[in-house]
């Protein structure tokens, strides 16, 4: 059984900023993207919101997108789900108590930091993890990109994954309950969350194995560093005195979004932590091929230095991890100063905090009928015997074989290589205008325009 | 539709090379990820005794509609008793090799579990034929 639905993306092109470079198209990690009249087209059964493209575009052309940051006001108790990152955004100068009091001034009624659930999670994950009866490796499910790369590209490994809710949903599961509980409308509670991803983005939007996310609105970390910011700069905050819930998290909490977060909290045993998604996924290679054997569990995230290096982070990314770490150590040397409150709710978020099973759906099939797949991949192989394994991208493809593949499935021709074209022309049997027509309608008029090196000394 | 890899007697930094690319043409074809599993294991397994035991090999994969089979030949030093090779824990393996984590002695019985149809010739001296057959 497959998951065939197309799935929500929180990355959208910008197509009059985009100039079609195909640099998106070159470090997509699965082949998501190719380039149609100068512009790219993003085949979004492949695409797992990782966002590498939204780093490498040189024109920000990709912009992930949030809900309007005004809807805050339309609940009578707006509350903010801030990932624990997000103070660590700031330079040192800038104390904790400064930032919440800007997020108040914003007109937030209540802050609370997503990494509070982890005492709570990290029960159910040792729990999972020394079950005797689970796939081994156990592979974490924090990372959303993570969980549609292992869907996409790796479908044989999600019966691997820990089908536990991540800590955001955890804490907006707390959250809600406990404002019911005091007797508050469902509808007046508006929690809204900072997203350092776009993958965290998409996950919310279209769940992957979950039914409906808790969050009503979702703000882009960069887009609400800028406004905090902003307000401090400013200075037209009041400041606060009384004491926080930023104070509440504890040194694993607080360690968990970096790498190694997961694995150091766990008992003995060959637990890794990998970071990286190109990274991740060669590693996955070797454990489908069963290669790499006798690992108990994969800490695996998509970005560079985890969620410090998260797309929407607006800081530097080595230097958020340093903060937080320095965070956790003085968090480490007090005695935590305020309890964390979620802990009266442990029952009732451990009665739900599984989630249904992750299905596959495989991305690389040429066709749903074997034999017509089979005769594609032939003819694919045939094709890309001829291709002059350059991955130059001129055909708007990431690499030879991915217009091989296109081609056998009718969705492009040969003569879009470069190369096919210049051996063709010496036979005679494509003209140069005919060429410069194909070019044409995979780069768009513009970049073989005559006319553009005229008045250019070419001498 | 057949394939072709050849394999060098010693070279364990590439072995697995040819289950990687088994394992892409069958999830290109849309196999179903368990029977994937199923043989890209066993492959290994069979890959990793040429580089372990043979001088060298080559790898022949015929893909039908509903069968993949592979047939690993090398020139190697045979085995001497097929039964006994199949038995579980049964080992030639010399140190440097079970250093590096291989030759545990059970190659053959995790294929035999990974496979529908199994079938191993050898004639000491000259070399070994493994055949792989599984079915989707």
């Amino acid at each position: 059984m497959t998951q065939v639905e197309s799935f929500h993306h929180a990355l959208k092109f910008k197509y009059d900023l985009c100039i079609g470079c195909s640099h998106c198209t070159g470090v997509c990690p699965t082949g998501a993207i190719h380039v149609e009249e100068g512009k790219p087209i993003l085949d979004s059964n492949r695409c797992i919101d990782c966002g590498r493209c939204y780093l490498a575009c040189p024109v920000s052309a990709i912009y992930i997108e949030q809900d309007d940051f005004q809807t805050i006001y339309n609940y009578k108790f707006p509350i903010l789900l801030l990932p624990s990152i997000f103070s660590a955004q700031f330079p040192e100068r800038i104390n904790q108590r400064a930032i919440l009091s800007a997020i108040y001034h914003l007109g937030f009624k209540y802050v609370y930091e997503v990494e509070k659930s982890i005492d709570v999670l990290k029960d159910a994950m040792i729990h999972a993890i020394t079950d005797d009866n689970k796939e081994k490796p156990v592979i974490s499910t924090y990372c959303p990109a993570i969980v549609r790369l292992i869907q996409v590209k790796f479908p044989s490994l999600v019966n691997n994954l820990l089908l536990v809710k991540p800590p955001l949903d955890l804490t907006s599961l707390y959250i809600k309950k406990a404002f019911i509980e005091q007797g508050i409308a469902e509808e007046d509670i508006g929690i809204f969350y900072v997203s350092p991803c776009a993958a965290k983005i998409a996950a919310i939007k279209s769940p992957v194995g979950d039914k409906k996310s808790h969050i009503n609105g979702i703000i882009n970390m960069n887009f609400f560093y800028n406004k905090v910011f902003r307000i401090i700069k400013q200075g037209i905050y009041e400041l606060r005195k009384e004491e926080s819930d930023f104070d509440s998290l504890s040194r694993n909490n607080l360690l968990w979004s970096l790498t190694e977060g997961e694995i150091n909290l766990l008992p003995e045993g060959r637990n890794l932590a990998i970071d990286e998604v190109h990274n991740v996924s060669d590693f996955l290679e070797k454990i489908e091929n069963e290669d790499i054997t006798d690992i108990d569990f994969l800490e695996l995230r998509a970005c560079d230095e985890s969620c410090a290096g998260g797309i929407l982070c607006p800081g530097n990314r080595f230097l958020i991890a340093e903060r937080q770490k320095k965070r956790a150590k003085k968090s480490n040397h007090r005695v935590s100063k305020k309890e964390n409150e979620l802990l009266k709710y442990k029952d009732y978020l451990l009665d739900h905090i599984g989630v249904g099973k992750v299905l596959p759906r495989s991305m690389d099939k040429l066709d749903d009928d074997i034999s017509v797949a089979m005769r594609k991949m032939k003819k694919s192989f045939e094709l890309n015997s001829y291709l002059p394994q350059v991955d130059c991208r001129i055909c708007g493809y990431q690499t030879c074989k991915d217009l091989s593949d296109a081609i056998a499935n009718n969705q492009a021709d040969l003569k879009q290589c470069i190369f096919i074209q210049r051996i063709l022309e010496q036979t005679d049997k494509l003209t140069q205008a005919e060429a410069i027509k194909i070019n044409k309608q995979i780069w768009g008029d513009k970049k073989f325009d005559k006319n553009t090196l005229k008045g250019m000394n070419l001498e | 539709m057949d394939f072709e890899y050849q394999i060098e007697g010693g070279d364990f930094t590439n072995a697995g090379a040819t289950s990687s690319a088994v394992k892409k043409i069958l999830k290109q074809l849309g196999v179903n990820p368990e029977i994937i599993k199923r043989t890209v294991v066993a492959l290994y397994e069979a890959e990793v005794n040429i580089v372990a035991h043979a001088y060298r090999g080559s790898i022949i994969v015929n893909l039908e509609d509903h069968k993949i089979s592979i047939k690993l030949i090398d020139e190697g030093p045979g085995i001497e008793d097929i039964e006994k090779a199949m038995e579980q824990g049964y080992s030639t393996a010399s140190q440097k090799v079970r250093e590096m984590g291989f030759g545990a002695g059970m190659g053959f019985s995790n294929m035999k579990t990974n496979t529908d149809s199994l079938i191993v010739n050898s004639s000491p001296g000259i070399g070994t034929t493994v055949e792989i057959i599984n079915y989707f």
